[in-house]
């Protein structure tokens, strides 16, 4: 996990640069989905980033890890420019874990077998030393019982804590979170939104979309609006809520929150 | 007010549940609710029953009960005052039988075919078993062991004491066996390996992917047989030049490859873009996302696709005949035309009889893919 710097600089932004996004502009055809996105995020910073559908937040959050390219700006991951070379985007991937919407869990495999599977073939880790790592996790988002069933037998919030300890077997520096919880059903979200609580306060760079407006509250350092492409609004989330400074984060908000 | 704390109700006891209606129980049940519902069913039920009466007695009757079990000769199998309706002609079977099976190879060296079917039956249910201990050594036996030690059996080498038996000389279910087995080996890798290159990014091997498909499905079988064998020779020196059989089987694997491209193809877009992107995601390779997490959930959707297209490839075999190889289909046709055994139900007796053996094999394939059907579905619930 997580080492030295810990949730005691995690509070404190500029102390080590974990993403930098600058001057980030993409296109799907004619859309202009990303507009000058700019964005800095410290080593251990928690950041929610909310805002209507089709406002470019999970493009943003998938060009991270290069799941989407992107035709002008640059990020830099860990110290790392992304560029187009294959090996460079490996490299990325494996420090950067990530949590999607439909938990896309491996069906064909077991729980465990999901979670050893990168640990075994990608950081070439021995299958026993893997097992044990993942039942760790496994552990720690409170399903190890499930560790030999196959996902299709699990509830969605039982998947995806799957997907989410799939995800810390790799040692993540930093994890990206694509609305974790829209697809739960309603009795679900809270034991998702509390595995990613207790994540939180281990000190793990997070990035997550959400509309958890409650988790942002408790979790979040930052809260990001965007919309249309572009970032509108940064700020505490104490602010962000309690005294909004753009006009779209107000009307944003009243849309939310009844 | 106290009408509506009247209608306050809590269940103290569960109920027990009730055994199932008579009616839907038992065979009386059964035969009610499958074949005599409703009116149109018991029409239904009855016509089944009447063709079933008019058409099952007579095949017994011809292929069992009147049918010539011995004999030497066309004689045994003609009508005469002993037996005025003479069935099937099995005696034409019996007499041929190790024809049907080896073809013209030499008498001494038969012994060699039949280790070579024991050593392909070992590996295949080695290999097929799904309770089989160490499938992997099984894979390296039946991909690496076994292909060789055919050789070596099939063909002959004069180092260990085996002769060499041209391959003019096999022929009946040995070539059948051996063109449907090493298809089937060798097109399905070869399709894998052709669909990932459709959908490659990379143009060069894409459009190379698409052209080999797309022209080797543009024509039929045969003229991928003739070409095989009439135009390799054009490009290669003659000494040089594969046998002919090899030839075949070249065009047949080429040919079921093509097939088979396509049916993976089917299975790799059935894949949700959602499991690409979690493998990328944890940093997988190409290769490794592929083969881990991509082709395993292809093959598994596309799994009676790819059985459908093995058994075709089974009885595309029988084209073979069209380049001079004498497979089993082929072998029934020449002993049915030998004029000591031109007798009326001959023909008739040896089709069934390649339509037995064509049956059993394709039927095999197809329950053995049901049972892993059925074994996967389980495992995923």
């Amino acid at each position: 996990m997580q080492e030295g710097s810990g949730s005691s600089s995690a509070a404190m932004p500029g102390a080590e640069v974990a993403v930098e996004i600058a001057g980030l502009d993409k296109w799907y055809g004619d859309f202009h989905v990303l507009r000058d996105v700019n964005l800095k995020v410290a080593r251990g910073e928690r950041i929610v980033i909310c805002g209507p559908s089709g406002g470019g937040k999970s493009t943003l959050l998938r060009c991270i890890n290069r799941l989407e390219d992107w035709q002008r700006g640059r990020i830099v991951v860990d110290g790392l420019e992304l560029t187009d070379d294959p090996k460079r985007i490996l490299v990325v991937r494996r420090d950067v874990g990530m949590v999607f919407q439909q938990f896309n869990l491996f069906p064909h495999l077991t729980v465990l077998e999901n979670c050893t599977l990168a640990p075994i073939w990608v950081r070439h880790m021995p299958k026993r030393d893997a097992e044990a790592l993942a039942m760790n996790y496994l552990a720690r988002v409170k399903i190890p019982e499930q560790a030999h069933k196959y996902p299709a037998r699990l509830s969605g919030g039982q998947q995806q804590r799957v997907a989410i300890a799939r995800a810390l077997c790799m040692n993540p520096n930093i994890m990206l979170f694509d609305e974790p919880t829209s697809a739960l059903d309603p009795e679900m979200v809270k034991e998702v939104l509390d595995t990613m609580v207790a994540l939180a306060a281990d000190g793990i760079t997070m990035l997550v979309v959400s509309h958890e407006m409650g988790f942002a509250r408790q979790v979040a350092d930052r809260v990001i609006l965007m919309a249309e492409g572009q970032i509108v609004e940064i700020n505490a989330p104490k602010n962000f809520f309690d005294h909004p400074q753009h006009e779209r984060t107000r009307a944003f908000l009243k849309q939310i929150i009844h | 007010m106290s009408a509506i704390s009247d209608q306050v109700y809590v269940r103290v006891l569960p109920t027990e549940p009730l055994p199932p209606p008579a009616a839907d129980a038992g065979i009386i049940g059964w035969l009610r609710a499958n074949l005599f519902s409703v009116v149109g069913n018991v029409v239904l039920t009855l016509i089944c029953l009447a063709v079933i009466a008019l058409v099952v007695p007579p095949l017994v009757r011809f292929f069992v009960i009147d049918a010539v079990w011995s004999g030497s000769s066309r004689e045994a199998c003609l009508a005469s005052v002993e037996q005025p309706h003479p069935g099937a002609c099995w005696a034409f079977v019996r007499v041929w039988f190790s024809y049907f099976i080896y073809g013209f190879y030499p008498l001494g060296e038969r012994w060699r075919v039949d280790l070579f079917f024991l050593a392909l039956a070992f590996g295949v249910v080695w290999l097929c078993r799904l309770s089989a201990p160490r499938r992997g050594i099984g894979a390296i036996y039946f991909f690496v062991v076994l292909p060789m030690l055919s050789y070596v059996l099939l063909h002959g080498a004069p180092l260990i004491g085996l002769k060499i038996v041209p391959t003019s000389l096999w022929g009946g279910m040995l070539v059948t066996v051996v063109v449907a087995t090493i298809g089937i080996v060798v097109s399905l890798p070869l399709g894998i390996l052709l669909a990932l290159g459709r959908r490659s990014g990379l143009p060069v091997v894409k459009v190379a992917a698409v052209g080999f498909i797309e022209f080797v499905r543009g024509v039929p079988v045969i003229t991928v047989l003739f070409m095989a064998s009439v135009m390799l020779p054009l490009f290669v020196p003659e000494r040089l030049a594969p046998d002919k059989l090899v030839r075949a089987l070249i065009g047949v694997a080429l040919f079921a490859s093509a097939y088979m491209a396509e049916v993976v193809r089917g299975g790799l877009a059935a894949v949700p873009r959602g499991q690409y992107e979690a493998a990328s995601a944890l940093g997988l390779t190409w290769w490794r996302l592929m083969a881990l997490v991509i082709l395993p959930q292809a093959l598994r959707v596309t799994l009676p696709n790819i059985v459908n297209t093995f058994i075709g490839l089974f009885k595309d075999t029988t084209l073979v005949f069209v380049v001079g190889i004498f497979d089993f289909l082929r072998t029934i046709e020449v002993a049915r035309a030998d004029p000591s055994w031109a007798a009326p139900n001959v023909a008739v007796t040896g089709y069934v009889f390649a339509a037995l053996f064509y049956f059993a094999c394709c039927y095999g394939m197809s329950r053995y893919a049901r049972t892993v059907e059925t074994r996967l579905a389980r495992g995923r619930r």
